[in-house]
């Protein structure tokens, strides 16, 4: 086990030195130049402008600012935001665990509710709960985030008052992050109505960042169990007289679990890339707002620092699905 | 056991009740996260509602609703006659805020003002490049060329020295940038090791003194109880920060906000017809213009470019771009601004007329192209649809147009060549309320190849101009802007488009709120029913 988890972990380095370079590469590549792009329609004297290219590097050649870039990723200096003067290290960190947070709730959710869909899909095959739950999942995998974000605030805040529009805990709430997780801080801060606040608040974003997950993990585990069904030793179960919740639950579900594994990983990617949408109409804030905003801006060092940090983790999950594989299937740790 | 945790609950749940229903505090869902809170060292509109307004006060402040300059933490000044000198007078008793890091032991002083400025101003001073030290405002207003030095002349009483006599400087230092900080925190941050601290736990003179700023989602301020004015009736301010403008929208409908800036267009008229938003209005100190490239010709003639400025049809561009929040424009500055010369009169939408012109000038078959910005801004929330409408409008008197757009960099910077190709869609936001800071910056000769896109240098305009930056006295720099509107109307280098109109919907028990022309979204003054 050990052996193998090395192996997967020495495809690390290559993969990081390539998205070093992709997360320098690629916000160059946009058109644009971050100093005019600054000043704006005030423009900025000449000698004004040769300074800041002095002061931020662009004078050097390209190779060169790749290097400087890359001992500083070494040595963990990821540089400072040209916006807010602040290292890029720092806020990536203030607003990962809000991203990170919402990330896992909407796992959760998709998982909870997804992978009992598409067993009871595989299990009712062309039947009604199979037809229903498989065009709700085809719905849910197609609509856009924000059209999707704003119906949800329209009808649950405003119109039935259930739920708050946006934010991530009342205002009238005020205590120090511990952690960063607001469900973690709000219990840690032992005021009357702080977690229950905070739950109230995670639960729109939580269903639009989870509907695309929840529907690829309800088809992908609703194709997976129908192959596993038809399988001999689903037969020869069924044959010796197990009750079909033993049959369907411990003998197919954790075959089938495999891909859908495989699913989850790949999907914390997606997940990444809803946040930015979802972060921004919930006014949540997190690490997709942050991007986003930085590559209007054209702050380099954020866009580039947090890219390759944000590649690093979904890597590092990747990781921790490979390595889970293993638990689940030993061939694959034999190979 | 059970009953006394049950009992100890409502106890804390009353509590917190009565501590919120008597603490007034007002919350305020900003579309945007400051950039920090040093407002020198950064240009945006959000970072100075969240930074300069509620927390510093300047020498001299606008009066909040005018462009008028009235006394800040300088009770008085005055300009020798040369215009070279101007004194001021500093308040005495005005404190600085404290925090958990800094208490201050004196009150303000000239110290101050001379760390304030000089951080920005001298290349060795220890200041002048924490936290990036990039003073973009202090040098876009030319202010390095313009000061000589500052001196301070007693404890209460500083001097700055100019280099060349400059009308507009008082309303340049009631700018953001032009925010007092405090010298001794300066220092004690410093001495700390931690003078980045300046930029993200500020203390100054205002209003309001910061509490914390969690980034992207809320920044908390508390009421100076200690303010040299009356201090606010407010105990509290928030800004939620609240990037999208529909759920702006939500938020002040469900109570979590009580004003949001920046509405939806097109959720206006809504706004306006629910009893629970009220909707306040002001025309915005900018303007939205068409430069035509007055170096090349046809539109190296006067006559060719009136002749297009008459056919184009504004008030369908108001209604389809603006979708009536904007107002035409007939002058290059905003009617808010002292200066504007009301007497002129627009040239008529006539496309007749135009094409009559365009002929008796010899102009026929003429292709051109309009340059449509990629961004949307308040001037031009749309410049890709304005483009088109003026290339159907330009399409009825003959004149054929092709519609071009760069990247915004790009567009910004082979927008200012001289010899460049067609007109282009482009507008101005105001900076101090002073005439100077449109006309000068954006018609003035030295403007070309800059920031004046139409590349016109006309000498009867510009000596106009450059009179009124030396006389100190106001009527007669009003009397000059007013003739160099009539000879920019005759010359007309720009089609002049549209100001737009400012919204702010808020709750019905906000009161005395008042919109500001210079854009700024100020608390200081404003109220909540009870």
């Amino acid at each position: 086990m050990l052996k193998y988890f090395l192996a997967r972990l020495l495809t690390f380095l290559p993969t990081f030195v390539g998205v070093t370079l992709i997360s320098f590469s690629f916000i160059r590549l946009l058109p644009g130049d971050p100093i005019i792009v600054m000043a704006g329609e005030r423009g900025m004297s000449e000698e004004r402008y040769n300074a800041l290219m002095q002061e931020f590097g662009f004078d050097q050649p390209i190779l060169v600012q790749y290097w400087d870039y890359l001992l500083g990723v070494v040595q963990g200096d990821l540089g400072q935001s040209f916006v807010t003067k602040r290292p890029v290290w720092d806020e990536f960190f203030a607003l990962f665990p809000a991203t990170l947070e919402l990330s896992i709730c909407a796992m959760i959710f998709a998982v909870m509710l997804g992978l009992p869909a598409g067993v009871i899909a595989a299990v009712n095959r062309g039947k009604l709960p199979d037809r229903l739950f498989m065009s709700i999942a085809l719905v849910g995998y197609s609509m856009p985030i924000f059209w999707w974000a704003l119906l949800l605030i329209i009808v649950f805040s405003g119109n039935l008052g259930m739920t708050p529009v946006s934010g991530r805990i009342d205002l009238l709430y005020y205590f120090d992050s511990t952690t960063g997780f607001m469900l973690i801080d709000s219990l840690l801060s032992g005021q009357e109505g702080a977690f229950r606040s905070a739950v109230r608040h995670l639960i729109l974003p939580v269903i639009v960042l989870g509907t695309i997950p929840l529907a690829v993990i309800a088809r992908q585990t609703r194709s997976a169990m129908l192959e596993v069904l038809s399988e001999d030793y689903i037969r020869t179960a069924r044959a010796k007289g197990l009750t079909p919740a033993r049959v369907n639950g411990i003998h197919a579900l954790r075959n089938a679990l495999i891909p859908v594994i495989t699913v989850i990983g790949l999907m914390v990617g997606t997940l990444l890339a809803g946040a930015i949408l979802t972060e921004t109409i919930f006014s949540w804030p997190g690490i997709g707002k942050w991007m986003v905003d930085s590559i209007f801006r054209r702050d380099y060092p954020v866009v580039q620092g947090g890219l390759m940090l944000i590649a690093v983790m979904v890597m590092i999950v990747n990781l921790t699905v490979d390595v889970l594989y293993g638990f689940i299937n030993p061939k694959i740790r034999k190979r | 056991m059970k009953i006394t945790s049950f009992l100890a609950t409502g106890a804390t749940l009353l509590v917190l009740m009565a501590g919120s229903a008597s603490a007034k505090t007002l919350v305020y869902c900003s579309e945007g996260s400051p950039e920090g809170f040093d407002p020198a060292l950064y240009t945006s509109g959000t970072t100075f509602d969240a930074a300069s307004h509620p927390i510093y006060n300047r020498l001299v402040e606008f009066e909040t609703g005018t462009t008028n300059v009235i006394a800040g933490l300088a009770e008085s000044w005055e300009a020798s006659d040369d215009g070279l000198e101007y004194t001021f007078t500093l308040r005495q008793g005005v404190k600085f805020h404290s925090n958990d890091g800094f208490t201050p032991s004196r009150d303000f002083n000239a110290d101050d003002v001379i760390f304030s400025f000089e951080r920005q101003r001298l290349d060795d001073h220890p200041y002048h490049s924490v936290s990036g030290g990039t003073w973009e405002y202090f040098d876009g207003m030319s202010m390095p060329d313009l000061i000589k030095s500052i001196e301070k002349v007693d404890e209460n009483t500083v001097k700055f020295v100019l280099n060349r006599p400059e009308a507009p400087f008082i309303a340049n230092l009631a700018m953001d940038f032009a925010s007092i900080l405090s010298a001794e925190y300066g220092q004690a941050m410093s001495d700390a090791g931690t003078p980045e601290m300046l930029n993200q736990a500020p203390v100054g003179t205002g209003p309001f003194s910061f509490v914390a700023y969690q980034k992207d989602a809320v920044i908390r301020y508390a009421a100076n109880q200690d303010y040299w004015k009356a201090p606010s009736t407010l105990d509290n301010l928030i800004f939620a920060i609240t990037p999208d403008a529909s759920v702006r929208y939500q938020k002040l409908l469900a109570g979590e906000c009580h004003v949001m800036p920046y509405p939806n267009p097109a959720d206006i008229e809504a706004m306006k017809a629910d009893e629970n938003v009220n909707v306040l209005e002001q025309e915005g100190l900018n303007v939205g213009y068409l430069a035509y490239n007055t170096t090349v010709a046809p539109f190296d003639n006067p006559n060719v470019r009136r002749a297009l400025n008459m056919a184009i049809d504004k008030q369908a561009i108001i209604d389809v771009v603006f979708q009536g929040s904007g107002q035409i424009a007939k002058n290059p500055i905003p009617p808010t601004m002292w200066g504007y010369n009301d007497a002129i009169e627009d040239d008529a939408y006539d496309p007749d007329a135009a094409r009559a012109m365009l002929e008796a000038e010899g102009v026929s078959d003429l292709s051109m192209k309009i340059w449509a910005m990629p961004v949307q801004r308040p001037y031009n929330p749309n410049a890709r649809r304005m483009a088109e409408l003026m290339q159907e409008d330009f399409a009825k008197v003959g004149v054929t147009v092709e519609v071009v757009s760069y990247e915004w960099g790009e567009y910004l910077s082979r927008s200012k060549e001289l010899d460049r190709d067609g007109a282009v869609l482009l507008g101005w936001t105001g900076d101090n309320g002073d005439p100077d800071n449109f006309l000068a910056v954006l018609l003035g000769c030295d403007g070309q190849e800059a920031s004046n896109r139409a590349q016109w240098c006309h000498e009867p305009f510009d000596n106009l101009i450059q009179q009124a930056k030396t006389v100190t006295d106001q009527a007669e720099r009003t009397r000059l802007y007013e003739e160099a509107q009539v000879v920019f109307k005759e010359q007309a280098p720009w089609a002049t488009i549209a100001h737009s109109v400012v919204y702010m919907p808020m709750r019905p028990e906000v009161e005395n709120y008042i919109v500001h022309p210079l854009g700024g979204h100020i608390f200081y003054g404003v109220d909540l029913a009870e």
